[in-house]
């Protein structure tokens, strides 16, 4: 203490002390100056207390720069203090400024309660990873997370990071001497940043109901692994399958109601084929199992069909928002200048995730469209955007849907091309395509190592030959199914891999005993549902929003090591109000899944009785139009529709809140959509 | 600023050159500027008094400008600094560190092998808000207890008011929900920095255990154990997490790992989980043989901890009568009208845990009036370290004659330091039982904390120090006494006594699960009981107690913090006699049932299961850089003792406790359990 009085002291005296000093040391060159000539003399003394001041300056200048940075610290820090004082004793509702009312609250009043229990399943990247065990360079980080929360360690220790979140590229499992393993519990995913909320409004607003750590459970899984894998390795499935029994059986035998997000509705789609089947693959749960436990299963923007998003990210590490950033500012990303390539090591990482693969889209032209046809055709995204402006127009979707069916079918955009090399190739007719056949290439070029010079092999692509690539770049356009063929050849290894663990075909017979290999458990078009008629399934998604639907590629100029030899083609832009943008062509969705993704399963392959829904489970479809945040003070929107954001959306969560009190599909409305899914999918022509 | 300021110069630059064309001006301005030279001076001082003025504010900022330039700095050193250089700095000064147990089983090749369950103890525990009153607005999900506890000075009252439990039921208040933090986080720290498990935990990691392997069953210690279940379901919950575990590996068996009120709490869950449904978990008689190879109790107060009568009668213990003692009437002014203590208590006795933890078998365990199994305890001299703590060493216990009469330690309460010393035939006893508890209740209105007190008036009060002296038995006689309500609560949770015949139906109720001498061990052969404490450190046994100045609202008896045994070594301090143990639980209640309640076959442990004695002797740490020491043994830091972790690895890698060589004594168990004369 006492010698913290002393600093202190020391410290106060110390700048009265150096400004007096200060003072004398630009007395004296004065008198010196006044000796000299009067005039020059006189302006000089005249004009600057600046030049005085610079040359008395000369010793102790440094310390007055000290000083003044020290007193503007100060101030600044005292002001912050001040202004963080405040904050903290203003009431927490302002007069003017009023909170709308929680969701869970008003409910609450209306005599809504816990009936029965939630899980609640995240998608992928959403979930938090920490660190088990790792190299020397990750020293301090055990138990801390390296995924969610504030990413620091990426600007420290980059490599390591990097090094530390890639799986092993043979097995998909852990590269040895690494463990990462997800966080568990509700904080795994209810914040992903700090500030950045995931599942904690819908957290915060069941709990109001009186949820609670008892009949709340987040199934946190390794979203980097294959779904199988999850469970080899961590158990994952038993886990969650244990939890669910229990939770069963302590809140009085109520069934649970299941709330997947995201790629978690591909995960727990999988995970209902995995309890039912025989225990060596299985969880041997038994025929029966969902009907016993399992009440409805709400999917919140459910990729069951794929999104093409992640065909951009597996082929160039690209999405929208890259694309973008590219087209603004063009060499930041590519510049090497501090030896970055960003991009190649994002490539190089996510290539070893299983995960991804399984969000390839699925169901091949039948129901992405081919060259020429797609489902979505019809679709115009201008138009679309005026229509959602009027929320008047709400309940008859029928009628306004009509209504612009006639004026668009001109200049239609060919959806059903996910990648084309050139804009003009994506706009051409089929017959005019120098269609090489898509196998073609496959046969042709032998791939010679090309890049010997590189001395580490990151992507796939350093071992493709420029010959390959060119070839690729030829066959112009690519569908839903040659884009497998394509990712093949491109990435053979990858694909190996991750072809044991994903299907992504039609099934022609379900009865097929080759169906019962988990590969296929986790696409609802070669997997039928389980045998639970009381059971229900909700689509939940937003829509409103351009979605990233096919892409405009090139090659990428540069020749050097490691580089991505394509990318998407920014400069390719359509027509005012057209749906192509930056290279990327938009269709309706929430962001990041299309309507069709998300909505086709409920619409029309499991509605009524289907061979894919034998049970004849209820579907539900509840679309939530997105509106952008009226004011600052709302955040991330109390209505919006985007993919991660819809999670604070009110509606979404009063549906969320009904159903888990207990409420049925019907008494809810049914379904209560604004897009065009039901039109799209008659396009589609899927045998049920 | 400097930027303003040149501009400014170069604007009077321009204005002097204008000016300088005809020589006449240039005198003139001349004469001018020499005055405006001394003007300037003049001003220059005024503006420099004018800034003495602001000197006050300026260089206030300034010094807190500088304060924090200097902690950033510092603080952005810190992150960028190598994480090794505290390791050398540490290693330069007190020499190579030994590995830490993990590392060093690895290298000899131990690998995971049997699922860990933790059992946390009373108090280390977080607690987190789920549904609160109004003031407790963003609290949610936010920790009440464990944590930074920054909302008991933000705050307290509501802080107090969300921890209390219902008052008759024990249960939630109605609109308040605060419940345990489940995973591993909820004990790993109990503050930022303060291990409880952590040290545990990543030792285990190194061997290859991971959130699959490990589990941490966390629970409402507030409760009474069996409450745990009918509101949290958790008892089922640790069940079924068991049994996940023990699948999912292959089906090899858990081993438990509880730490002080654990203890009793998985006591209480064997028996839960083979008793029948309605009130138990159903799993079948053999459901703890098929799933535990091993609970490795850590500073397990089987019998109860006589800390826990001061903190239920006078919410003090050594620590607040130490404070008392050094600071009178600091603890005692109600000049903030803040009233600790008795808000303590008022919340505390809400609390039907620490019911459990009074003192159990009454006097033949704990001793009578005259007799107790400690009697001729000598305060052992501070070893040195001495690392190679293997060898068991011998206790120069010889030095009987240098303490001529043994402390009674039986009393453990005893109102004036005399009556602790005097020979029982002397001390004379007035039964308070059938006392009246005055009517003359002292205005209760201005008192606006609730306890039982109130309810007794003084002569209750004067009856209660009329009794003099209580030992364990009568003790309980006092609390229902002093405090009825909460002992009716805690009566249907528990018991405290010794059963005669335990084949009597009777205990097949849950009050008596927790008691180890009320219950018998389940039927799993195989299975093994480990008790790990801390010996070698003075820890609380009896107390001397003293009326306190009455005034109305104030709670009547505290610790007589001036009773003093006069010698520097003596037992007495501060009014509490002290003996051999972990500073919380004196050895006799950890160690007791292991070295002969369920050694061997005996009534309470019908199959036979295997028990083991690790004591591990305290050496402080001996730099300060070694923080809470790596042999420790205190009630927490011992969680931290490097030899107590290699023991628990060594069993979760499927060492027996054969493997480990028995039994490791450094205190006198043995002999005191020798004189406590329980039927076996």
């Amino acid at each position: 203490m006492a010698s913290i009085l002393r600093f202190r002291k020391l410290c106060y005296v110390e700048p009265v002390k150096c400004s007096s000093l200060g003072f004398e040391s630009f007395e004296t060159p004065k008198i010196e100056k006044k000796d000299d000539e009067g005039a020059v003399k006189a302006v000089e003394s005249t004009v600057g207390e600046k030049q005085k001041k610079k040359s008395s300056k000369r010793q102790p200048r440094e310390w007055r720069c000290m000083d003044y940075c020290c007193l503007t610290v100060g101030y600044m820090c005292t002001a912050w203090w001040l202004l963080l004082f405040l904050y903290h004793c203003l009431p927490a509702a302002l007069p003017g400024f009023q909170v709308p009312e929680a969701p869970g609250a008003r409910l609450r009043r209306e005599g809504l309660t816990a009936l029965h229990p939630v899980v609640l399943v995240p998608g992928i990247v959403t979930g938090g990873l920490e660190l088990w065990e790792g190299r020397p360079c990750s020293e301090g980080l055990f138990r801390k997370r390296l995924w969610g929360g504030s990413f620091t360690e990426i600007f420290k220790r980059p490599l390591c990071w990097l090094e530390h979140l890639t799986l092993h590229n043979k097995t998909g499992l852990d590269p040895p001497g690494i463990r990462v393993r997800a966080v568990p519990g509700l904080v795994a995913a209810d914040y992903f940043a700090p500030g950045y909320f995931v599942w904690a409004v819908l957290i915060e607003n069941l709990a109001r109901i009186g949820y609670e750590g008892k009949n709340l459970y987040m199934a946190a899984y390794d979203w980097r692994l294959s779904f199988q894998n999850t469970e080899i390795r961590d158990q994952a499935l038993s886990r969650l399958k244990s939890k669910i029994e229990l939770m069963f059986v302590t809140n009085g035998n109520k069934k649970v109601v299941v709330v997947p997000h995201s790629m978690g509705v591909i995960y727990f789609f999988h995970f209902l084929k995995w309890v039912e089947s025989p225990p060596p693959m299985g969880g041997g749960g038994g025929q029966g199992w969902c009907a016993k436990h399992i009440k409805v299963i709400m999917n919140i923007g459910p990729a069951f069909l794929g999104v093409p998003k992640a065909v951009s990210n597996i082929f160039s590490a690209e999405g929208k928002d890259v694309a973008f950033v590219r087209s603004m500012a063009p060499g930041v990303l590519d510049s090497e200048i501090l030896g970055l390539q960003t991009l190649e090591h994002v490539m190089r990482v996510c290539r070893t995730w299983d995960s991804i693969i399984s969000l390839i889209p699925k169901g091949g032209e039948t129901i992405w469209g081919n060259l020429d046809w797609s489902p979505e055709e019809g679709y115009n995204c201008d138009l679309a955007k005026k229509r959602y402006a009027q929320p008047s127009l709400l309940d008859s979707n029928d009628t306004n849907s009509d209504g612009k069916m006639e004026f668009q079918i001109k200049e239609s955009v060919r959806y059903g091309r996910i990648i084309s090399f050139g804009k003009a190739t994506s706009q051409l007719p089929s017959s005019q395509l120098p269609n090489l056949g898509s196998k073609d290439f496959l046969r042709t070029s032998n791939p010679t190592k090309f890049n010997s010079l590189c001395s580490e092999v990151w992507t796939e692509y350093d071992e493709m030959s420029r010959d390959g690539i060119r070839k690729i770049a030829e066959n112009k356009a690519y569908t839903a199914r040659t884009f497998l063929d394509l990712l093949r050849f491109v990435a053979p290894k990858m694909m190996q891999r991750a072809e044991a663990q994903f299907s992504h075909g039609i099934a022609d017979n379900l009865d097929d005993p080759k169906y019962a290999h988990y590969k296929y458990w986790s696409n609802p078009l070669e997997a039928k549902l389980p045998d639970a008629p009381d059971m229900e399934i909700y689509c939940l998604y937003g829509v409103g929003l351009p979605t990233e639907r096919s892409y405009v590629y090139k090659l990428s100029p540069t020749d050097r090591c490691k580089s991505i030899p394509f990318r998407i083609d920014s400069s390719a832009e359509g027509s005012d109000g057209g749906c192509l943008k930056g290279g990327v062509y938009f269709v309706d969705g929430d962001e990041s899944v299309p309507v069709l993704s998300a909505g086709f399963m409920c619409a029309k392959g499991w509605k009524g009785r289907t061979r894919f829904n034998p049970s004849g489970i209820a579907t539900y479809i509840r679309e939530y139009r997105h509106k952008p945040p009226a004011s600052l003070f709302e955040g991330r929107g109390l209505e919006s529709g985007a993919h991660v954001d819809i999670m604070g959306n009110v509606a979404l969560i009063e549906d969320v809140l009904r159903v888990a009190a207990g409420a049925t599909g019907a008494e809810m409305g049914g379904d209560r959509i604004y897009s065009d899914i039901m039109r799209m999918s008659d396009r589609i022509n899927l045998r049920l | 600023m400097a930027l303003l300021r040149r501009r400014k110069a170069s604007e009077a630059e321009k204005a002097q050159h204008s000016g300088s064309k005809s020589d006449k001006e240039i005198e003139r301005t001349d004469e001018e500027n020499d005055k405006n030279i001394s003007n300037r001076k003049k001003a220059k001082k005024a503006k420099f008094e004018g800034k003495k003025k602001w000197s006050c504010v300026d260089s206030c900022c300034w010094f807190i400008g500088c304060i924090c330039t200097v902690w950033w700095i510092l603080l952005f050193l810190y992150n960028t600094m190598p994480a090794s250089i505290p390791q050398y700095v540490t290693e330069a000064i007190t020499g190579p560190l030994p590995d830490p147990p993990g590392v060093k089983l690895r290298k000899e090749g131990l690998t995971a092998k049997h699922p860990v369950v933790f059992v946390p103890g009373i108090v280390t525990g977080g607690l987190e808000l789920w549904e609160g009153h109004q003031c407790a607005e963003g609290l949610f999900r936010k920790r009440l207890w464990g944590g930074s506890f920054g909302e008991v000075y933000k705050r307290p009252l509501c802080w107090v008011e969300h921890m209390s439990l219902n008052n008759e039921t024990g249960l939630d208040p109605s609109g308040i929900r605060v419940r345990p933090v489940s995973g591993l986080v909820a004990a790993d720290y109990f503050a930022p920095g303060y291990f409880v498990w952590a040290v545990l935990i990543a030792n285990l990691a190194r061997i290859g255990y991971e959130e699959k392997t490990m589990y941490m069953a966390a629970y409402d210690w507030r409760l009474a154990f069996q409450n745990t279940e009918v509101r949290d379901q958790t008892l089922s919950r640790i069940k079924s997490n068991i049994e996940l575990m023990v699948a999912t590996n292959g089906g090899k068996k858990a081993v438990i790992i509880p730490h002080s009120m654990g203890v009793l709490y998985f006591l209480h869950f064997m028996k839960w989980v083979e008793a029948p449904a309605p009130m138990g978990g159903g799993g079948g008689s053999d459901w703890c043989a098929k799933h535990i190879k091993a609970v490795m109790n850590i500073g397990g107060p089987l019998l109860g901890a006589p800390k826990a009568v001061p903190g239920l009668l006078s919410a003090e213990a050594k620590d607040i009568a130490a404070a008392r003692a050094m600071a009178p009437g600091f603890l005692d002014n109600d000049l903030f009208r803040v009233q600790t203590l008795q808000h303590v208590m008022r919340m505390t006795r809400t609390w039907d845990s620490t019911m459990s933890m009074i003192p159990k078998g009454g006097d033949t365990i704990w001793g009578d009036l005259d007799w107790s199994p400690e009697e001729s305890y000598v305060p052992r001299k501070r070893k040195q370290r001495d690392n190679d703590s293997q060898t068991a060493e011998q206790n120069d216990t010889d030095t009987l004659d240098s303490q001529k009469k043994g402390i009674n330690y039986g009393r453990i309460i005893s109102f004036g330091k005399d009556v602790a010393e005097a020979p029982s035939s002397e001390i004379e006893r007035i039964d308070f039982k059938g006392a009246v508890k005055g009517n003359n209740v002292a205005n209760i209105t201005s008192c606006d904390v609730w306890t039982e007190y109130h309810d007794m008036g003084i002569e209750g009060i004067k009856a209660v120090a009329e009794y003099k002296v209580y030992t364990a038995g009568s003790l309980l006689d006092l609390l229902h006494f002093v405090a009825p309500k909460m002992m009716a609560r805690g009566d249907a949770h528990f018991s405290y006594g010794i059963a005669d015949n335990l084949d009597d139906p009777k205990y097949e109720h849950y009050k008596y699960w927790s008691n180890p001498l009320e219950t018998k061990l389940p039927n799993a052969p195989d299975m093994e009981i480990y008790s790990m404490y801390g010996v070698g450190i003075p820890t609380e046994r009896a107390y001397v107690y003293a009326l306190s100045p009455y005034a109305e609202c104030y709670i009547p008896f505290q610790i007589d913090t001036s009773a003093d045994g006069g010698k520097e070594d003596s037992c007495l301090k501060d009014g509490v006699y002290s003996i051999d143990g972990d500073e919380t639980v004196p050895v006799l209640s950890a160690g007791f049932m292991c070295a002969k309640g369920w050694r061997g076959k005996t009534r309470f442990n019908p199959s036979g299961i295997q028990t083991y004695i690790r004591e591990y002797d305290h050496a402080p740490p001996a730099t300060f850089l070694e923080g809470r020491g790596t042999q420790s043994g205190a009630h927490v830091d011992i969680m931290g003792n490097f030899a107590l972790i290699e023991d628990i690895i060594r069993v979760a890698a499927g060492a027996t406790g054969e493997d480990l060589g028995g039994d490791r004594v450094y205190s006198d168990i043995f002999k005191w359990s020798d004189k406590i004369n329980l039927p076996l």
